[in-house]
C-alpha cells in the first residue's frame, strides 16, 4: 500500500470514528473532545521534533506544560487591584533586587580566577555567595508572600491578550528547556530522562506550594479565552471557534515543520540522530544542534500546553499528573509514527479519542465484572472500584508503549525516508 | 566531676533532637535508597540502561510481603520479630524471580533486537506504567499497615540527659539488613566466580564474552540480586512507615540520584550515594534554629534567630536529590567513585 493511500485510509477511519461520537454524544461534547485533541496534537508536534527529529528523550513534558500554563495565567489573567494597591509590589521588587545583586556577585566571584584567585578559594567564595543570596531571598520572600496571601490572595495577572500569554508560555518553556539542555545534552540519554523527570517534579512542587503566585491548590479560574466564551455564544459555537484557532495553529506549525524537515537543517538533524559519530566527523556541533531542537520542541510543547489549560478554563497545579499525561503524549507520538509530522497529529487525535472513550468503557467493564462476581461467587467488590478501574488505563498506556516499541517501532504512519541519488 | 560539668553545659536536649531528626532519620532513608540504588547501578552497569520501574519493584516486593502476611499470620510470633520481617526472605525470592520474568518478557526481546539504549529506557517506562496500574488496580490507592503484629512497635528510648534518643524496632532491623546486605554483596562480588564475572561484564562486555563468560547467566544473576534487594528495601520502608502504591514514585528520583552520585556501575558507590542523598535530605529540611537557640546568650543583640531556619522547606524535599544530581552531572559526571558516563 502506498504511503498516501495509507494516510487517506487512516484519516478516513478516524473521521468515521469522530462522526460516530458526534452522533452518539452530541455536538457540544464532540467539539470539546476535538478541541482538546487539537491541543494535544500541538504538544505531540513539539515532542516529535525532540524524539522523531533529534532522538531526545523528554520525560518531563508535564513540567513544561505546567510552567507554560502558569505563564499564560500570569500574562493574561485580569489584573488583581488588591495586589497592586498594597505593599506587595514594592516588597517583591526588593526581593527581585536582592536576587539580581546576589546572582551578579555570585557570577562575578565564579569568574574571579581571572584576577588571580586560586581555584579552591574561588569555588568556596562562589558557594558562600550563592548560599547567602539564597538565604537572603528566602528571608525577604517569606514576609512578602504572607502579606500578599493575606491582603490580595495572589498576584493575579497582567490582563494582556491571551495569545501573548501563549507565546510567553512557550518562551518560558523553551527557556527552561535551554537550562535543562545545557546540563544534560552532553551526557547519555538516560540522564536526560532522569533530569527532565526531576525538573517536572520541581516545577509541580513549586506551582503547588507558592500560593502567593499561583493560588496553589485553590486554583485560578476562569481563564480568559482568545475567542468569545460559551456564556456569550453557546457551547457549540464558542468551542468550534476555539477549535478553529487551534486548527490554524496546527496547520501553521505543520507547514513550518515540513519545510524544516526537508531543508538542509532537517537533513543534518536526521544525520545527527542516526549516526552521531559520522555527523560529528562532518564538523557538526552535535550538542549545540540538539539544544536547538530541544528548545524549539519545548516552545511548541509550551504553546500547546498553554492552549490546553486555557481551554479547560481552570489552572490547577495539582492536576498535572505527571505519568498518565506525559506518557499519553508519548503514546501519541510513537503510535502515530515518530519523525512523521502527520503521524504525530494522527496519533494525537486517535489516542485522545480512545483515551476519552476508555473511561466509560473501563467503568462499564468493571461494573459488569462486579455484578458477575457477586452473582456467581458472592465476591464483594471493594468500594473504590471506580478509581481502580481508571488505573487500568495507566496499565494500558504502559502496555501500548512496550508493544509498539517491540512490534511496530515505526508506528502507524512511518517516517518517510528521503533518498538522495 | 568534669564530665558532668561538660554535660551540663552542652544543650543535650537540642543535640539529641538533632540526632533523632538528622542522623537516625537520614540513616534510615539513606539505607532504603542504598538498597534500591545498588540494584539500579548493577542494571545500569551490566545492561546499560536506567531501570525506571525499580521503585515499583520495591513497592511490589512490599506487597508480596503483605500477601504472605495474610497467608502466614502467625510466623512472626513464633520468632519474636515482626511477621513481615520474618517473611521478607520469601518476598525477596518471589520478587527476584519476578524481576527475572520481567527481563525475559520485556527486556530480553528488545536486547536481542539490538535496539538503542534509549529505546530500552522507554520500554522500562512502559513496564513502570504497567506495574503502577496493576498495583493500584489490585491494592487500591489507600494506605495499609505492614506492621500488623498485635503488640505495638517496640520503641527503644535511650536516655541521654534531656530528650531521649528514639529508635523503633523496624528501624533497627533496617540497619541490620542493610549492613548484612552490603557485606554479603561485597563478599559475593569479590570472592565468588559469578561475582567476578559480573564485574568483568560491567567493565568490558566484549572482553568478558570472548573469555567465556556466559552473558545470560550474568544478566540473570543481576536481576536476581536487584529484585531481592529491592524487595528488602521496599518491605523495610513499608514496615517503618506505611505501605501505599505511591511509595515508588517518591523514591525513584533519589535512587537515581544516589546511583549517579556513587558512579554508575559501582555498587559501593551506590551505597555511599544512597546515604549521602538520605543525609542531605534530612539536613536540608532540618530546622537549624533549634540548634542556634541555646547559643542565644552568647550572640550579640543584633542577630535575630528566626523561628524557622531550614535550607529547604519540607514541601520542596524533592528538590534536594535533584540538585545533588545536577551538581554531580555538571562537576563530576563520573560520580564520586568513577563510574562511566558514556557507554
Amino acid at each position: 500500500m502506498s504511503p498516501s493511500l495509507r494516510e487517506a485510509g487512516l484519516f478516513a477511519g478516524l473521521a468515521l470514528l469522530v462522526a460516530g461520537i458526534f452522533a452518539w454524544l452530541g455536538a457540544a461534547y464532540g467539539v470539546r473532545m476535538l478541541a482538546e485533541a487539537a491541543c494535544y496534537a500541538i504538544i505531540a508536534l513539539g515532542l516529535t521534533i525532540q524524539w522523531g527529529y533529534a532522538g531526545l528523550f523528554n520525560v518531563g513534558l508535564m513540567g513544561f506544560v505546567a510552567i507554560a500554563a502558569f505563564t499564560t495565567v500570569l500574562v493574561s489573567f485580569p489584573v488583581n487591584d488588591a495586589f497592586w494597591q498594597g505593599d506587595g509590589p514594592v516588597m517583591l521588587g526588593q526581593v527581585a533586587l536582592t536576587l539580581v545583586i546576589g546572582v551578579a556577585v555570585t557570577i562575578l566571584l565564579s569568574r574571579s580566577t581571572r584576577i588571580g584567585l586560586p581555584k579552591g578559594l574561588r569555588t568556596a567564595l562562589t558557594l558562600v555567595a550563592a548560599a547567602i543570596t539564597y538565604l537572603a531571598v528566602q528571608g525577604q520572600l517569606d514576609p512578602a508572600a504572607t502579606l500578599i496571601e493575606r491582603e490580595a490572595g495572589f498576584v493575579g495577572g497582567l490582563g494582556l491578550p491571551v495569545w501573548m500569554g501563549w507565546v510567553a508560555g512557550g518562551l518560558v518553556a523553551g527557556l527552561l528547556g535551554w537550562a535543562m539542555g545545557r546540563i544534560t545534552l552532553g551526557l547519555r540519554a538516560d540522564y536526560m530522562a532522569i533530569a527532565t523527570l526531576g525538573i517536572a517534579e520541581i516545577v509541580k512542587a513549586f506551582l503547588k506550594n507558592a500560593d502567593w503566585l499561583t493560588r496553589g491548590t485553590l486554583t485560578v479560574s476562569p481563564l480568559p479565552w482568545p475567542v468569545p466564551t460559551p456564556q456569550e455564544l453557546g457551547f457549540v459555537a464558542s468551542r468550534s471557534a476555539y477549535l478553529a484557532v487551534t486548527a490554524v495553529m496546527i496547520v501553521v506549525l505543520y507547514v513550518l515543520l515540513e519545510r524544516a524537515w526537508h531543508s538542509p537543517w532537517g537533513r543534518m538533524m536526521r544525520a545527527i540522530r542516526d549516526n552521531e559519530v559520522s555527523a560529528a566527523a562532518m564538523g557538526k556541533d552535535i550538542n549545540r544542534r540538539r539544544l536547538e531542537m530541544f528548545i524549539v520542541g519545548n516552545f511548541i510543547i509550551g504553546l500547546g500546553g498553554a492552549a490546553l489549560i486555557t481551554f479547560t478554563t481552570i489552572f490547577d497545579p495539582s492536576s498535572f499528573a505527571p505519568l498518565n499525561h506525559t506518557f499519553l503524549i508519548w503514546v501519541m507520538v510513537i503510535l502515530g509514527g515518530a519523525g512523521n509530522n502527520l503521524g504525530a497529529i494522527f496519533g494525537a487525535l486517535l489516542v485522545y479519542v480512545i483515551w476519552i472513550m476508555s473511561e466509560p468503557v473501563a467503568v462499564f467493564l468493571f461494573t459488569t465484572a462486579e455484578q458477575w462476581g457477586e452473582s456467581l461467587f458472592g465476591w464483594e467488590a471493594p468500594s473504590d472500584l471506580y478509581t481502580r478501574a481508571l488505573q487500568m488505563r495507566v496499565f494500558v498506556i504502559g502496555l501500548t508503549i512496550t508493544l509498539v516499541l517491540r512490534f511496530a517501532p515505526k508506528g502507524l504512519l512511518p517516517e518517510k525516508v528521503v533518498k538522495y541519488d | 566531676m568534669p564530665e558532668a560539668g561538660l554535660l551540663a553545659i552542652l544543650p543535650m536536649n537540642e543535640i539529641v533532637f538533632f540526632l533523632n531528626k538528622v542522623v537516625i532519620a537520614g540513616f534510615i532513608i539513606g539505607s532504603v535508597y542504598a538498597l534500591g540504588a545498588v540494584g539500579v547501578t548493577l542494571i545500569f552497569g551490566i545492561l546499560r540502561f536506567a531501570h525506571f520501574p525499580h521503585g515499583d519493584m520495591m513497592t511490589a516486593g512490599a506487597f508480596v510481603a503483605l500477601v504472605l502476611l495474610w497467608i502466614f499470620p502467625g510466623a512472626g510470633a513464633a520468632v519474636g520479630l515482626p511477621t513481615a520481617f520474618v517473611l521478607m526472605p520469601i518476598a525477596m525470592a518471589v520478587t527476584a524471580l519476578f524481576a527475572v520474568g520481567l527481563d525475559r518478557t520485556f527486556y530480553r526481546p528488545m536486547r536481542k533486537a539490538g535496539v538503542k539504549p534509549v529505546v530500552m529506557v522507554m520500554t522500562s517506562i512502559g513496564v513502570m506504567l504497567m506495574m503502577q496500574g496493576l498495583l493500584r488496580l489490585f491494592a487500591g490507592t489507600g494506605t495499609r499497615q505492614l506492621y500488623v503484629d498485635t503488640d505495638a512497635k517496640d520503641i527503644y528510648r535511650i536516655p541521654l540527659g534531656g530528650r531521649d534518643l528514639v529508635i523503633t524496632e523496624p528501624q533497627l532491623l533496617l540497619f541490620a539488613t542493610t549492613i548484612v546486605a552490603v557485606v554479603a554483596l561485597h563478599l559475593f562480588l569479590t570472592r565468588s566466580r559469578m561475582g567476578k564475572a559480573m564485574r568483568a561484564v560491567s567493565d568490558n562486555p566484549d572482553l568478558a564474552r570472548v573469555s567465556g563468560i556466559s552473558i545470560d547467566h550474568v544478566v540473570r544473576t543481576t536481576w536476581l540480586i536487584a529484585g531481592a534487594l529491592a524487595a528488602a528495601g521496599g518491605t523495610l520502608l513499608a514496615l517503618d512507615v506505611t505501605l501505599k502504591p505511591d511509595l515508588s514514585y517518591n523514591i525513584i528520583l533519589p535512587i537515581f540520584a544516589a546511583a549517579i552520585v556513587g558512579g554508575v556501575g559501582q555498587p559501593y558507590g551506590a551505597i555511599a550515594g544512597g546515604l549521602l542523598v538520605g543525609f542531605s535530605e534530612t539536613l536540608a529540611v532540618f530546622n537549624w534554629s533549634v540548634l542556634l537557640r541555646p547559643l542565644r546568650p552568647y550572640l550579640p543583640e543584633f542577630i535575630e534567630i528566626p523561628a524557622k531556619l531550614a535550607f529547604v522547606p519540607t514541601e520542596y524535599k524533592i528538590v534536594v536529590p535533584f540538585f545533588i544530581l545536577v551538581a554531580v552531572l555538571i562537576w563530576r559526571p563520573t560520580g564520586i567513585f568513577k563510574g562511566r558516563v558514556n557507554i
